[in-house]
């Protein structure tokens, strides 16, 4: 593969590349534009040939992977929608519908050039005319952050593709690829069955690259300093760095940009350590699975990494839980959040969760009839991969490992005896119910 | 290779599927079909085939790889 660190074809007022290391995406708050070029220098044009080419080869080798959950290899769906019909579309996808990840919203306070800077450079290399930027409705933050940044490109650019800033009914799979250009088109954000996907057949019919905002920063970086210097951190398989929101029993909650490889102790040493002894790690969200802490020395902050370890980085929640809590309790309100946010389409998802959630309920009840077990076993197994999204699979690995990981708790419930927390608040974030989203328009 | 999916946005549990492909489709807690994965056996492709066929939500679909 081509090496294009040096890069030929790019813009003469192209800074020469810092430093690899820490921090990459978020050096601090940077919402005006001569600032944010003064720091990055101007985004290289891939009107030429030789310019496009060289991009193709930065992204190919960078080894890139989407930010939003799934891992999907950037360049993939870049080269699908680039060589696919004409009239193509860009969607920046800052909907972050996991009420516990902050990183999208965070990053388009703190950086929103950055992330435009990359979706006008996916647009660029994918002949889109037209870039969505969408954001959750709820977060009024990044909306104005985004939609300041729109304006002043507009000003200083006067040309170049509609941007376009809209605001996403904040819904847990609301930001799902197919649901956006669902939405996108008119309709529900509601997932739609696929293939064909998005990059096939997307908005109106046209290739759609949808990527992260994250995804999209990256992207801009790649671009100005190439790939070389992007695998400058990180492992040979997962280069770069990602942004993590670490919350729970930590000194330090927040979003952090760390390298991938990260070992899990050096980040809840980054985040000041834990506040108190920890009984689990649940890590990627919602869409994740518990891991037992004593399982955190041999963790690392890989995809493959936490495969291993029966998780997944998934958007890069990690939740520090506290022993003191209770993991049935807390898995419960979770797995009945999901289950309200069913799109209502799927017969297995509609029927499958509310009964799962139901059952698990009754279980954490205490005294539950001697089939009730089974049944929640046996519905999870059933509603797995039987969905047009992968709601029912979050539902499916967020209660599996909570019972393995919280199994003796289970138990306890399960036998009516004493719930062994001694902290009965609540501590995953669920949407505010005064302020809860229930549209799909 | 042939494999079946089912569009579950379109699906609406009539179960004809399972009655005309019983070796590959069985029937969940509420009638919707549970398939099994990997590529359809040759011998048993005009039977899918004619499942495929007589949905009446157009919702199973046979893909090939």
């Amino acid at each position: 593969m081509t090496s294009v660190s040096t890069g030929r074809a790019v813009d003469p007022s192209r800074r020469a590349a810092p430093h690899p290391g820490l921090p990459r995406l978020i050096p601090g708050v940077i919402t005006d534009l001569r600032e944010h070029l003064d720091r990055y220098g101007s985004l290289p044009s891939l009107r030429r040939r030789d310019a496009r080419g060289a991009f193709f080869d930065a992204v190919d080798h960078s080894g890139l992977r989407g930010r939003g959950g799934a891992a999907f290899p950037t360049a993939r769906k870049l080269h699908a929608v680039a060589n696919g019909r004409r009239g193509a579309f860009v969607v920046a996808n800052g909907a972050e519908g996991e009420p516990a990840s902050q990183k999208d919203s965070t990053l388009m306070r703190a950086a929103p050039h950055l992330v435009l800077d990359g979706a006008l450079i996916a647009a660029d290399a994918v002949r889109a005319g037209t870039v969505f930027v969408v954001v959750d409705r709820n977060d009024v933050m990044a909306f104005d952050a985004m939609a300041a940044a729109i304006d002043q490109r507009r000003a200083a650019y006067p040309g170049g593709p509609t941007v376009e800033l809209v605001g996403l009914p904040s819904r847990y799979v609301a930001g799902e690829s197919s649901a956006l250009v669902n939405f996108l088109s008119g309709g529900p954000a509601k997932p739609m069955f696929v293939p064909p996907r998005p990059y096939e057949r997307g908005i109106r019919g046209r290739p759609t690259l949808v990527q992260n905002v994250e995804t999209l920063a990256n992207l801009a970086l790649i671009a100005r300093y190439g790939a070389d210097w992007y695998r400058g951190l990180g492992t040979a398989d997962e280069p770069g760095s990602v942004l993590v929101t670490v919350g729970g029993a930590v000194a330090l909650p927040g979003v952090y940009e760390v390298a991938l490889g990260t070992p899990m102790s050096t980040v809840l040493e980054v985040v000041g350590g834990v506040t108190e002894p920890i009984s689990a790690l649940l890590v990627g969200g919602y869409f994740g699975s518990w891991i037992d802490a004593a399982a955190v020395d041999k963790l690392e902050v890989t995809h493959a990494g936490l495969a291993r370890a029966g998780g997944t980085l998934g958007c890069g929640v990690i939740t520090a839980f506290p022993a003191s809590r209770c993991g049935v309790h807390e898995s419960v309100r979770v797995a009945r959040y999901l289950a309200e946010e069913t799109a209502g389409q799927c017969g297995p998802c509609v029927n499958g969760l509310s009964a799962i959630v139901g059952g698990i309920e009754t279980l954490a009840a205490g005294r539950p009839a001697e089939r009730t077990r089974a049944d929640v076993l046996r519905w999870l197994d059933d509603v797995s991969q039987r969905g047009a999204c992968h709601l029912p699979d979050a539902v499916v690995e967020f209660l599996r490992s909570a019972l393995d990981v919280f199994g003796e708790e289970f138990s306890r419930h399960e036998l009516h005896w004493k719930c062994s927390a001694t902290d009965p608040e609540p501590l995953l974030p669920l949407p505010d119910p005064a302020t809860r989203d229930w549209g799909w328009r | 290779m042939s494999r079946l999916v089912v569009d579950f946005i379109t699906c609406d549990a009539h179960g004809i599927c399972a009655e005309l492909l019983p070796e590959w489709i069985t029937l969940d807690d509420w009638g919707y079909p549970k398939l099994h994965t990997g590529a359809i056996p040759p011998e048993l492709l005009p039977h899918a085939r004619r499942a495929v066929a007589a949905c009446p939500t157009l919702a199973l679909h046979l893909r090939d790889h």
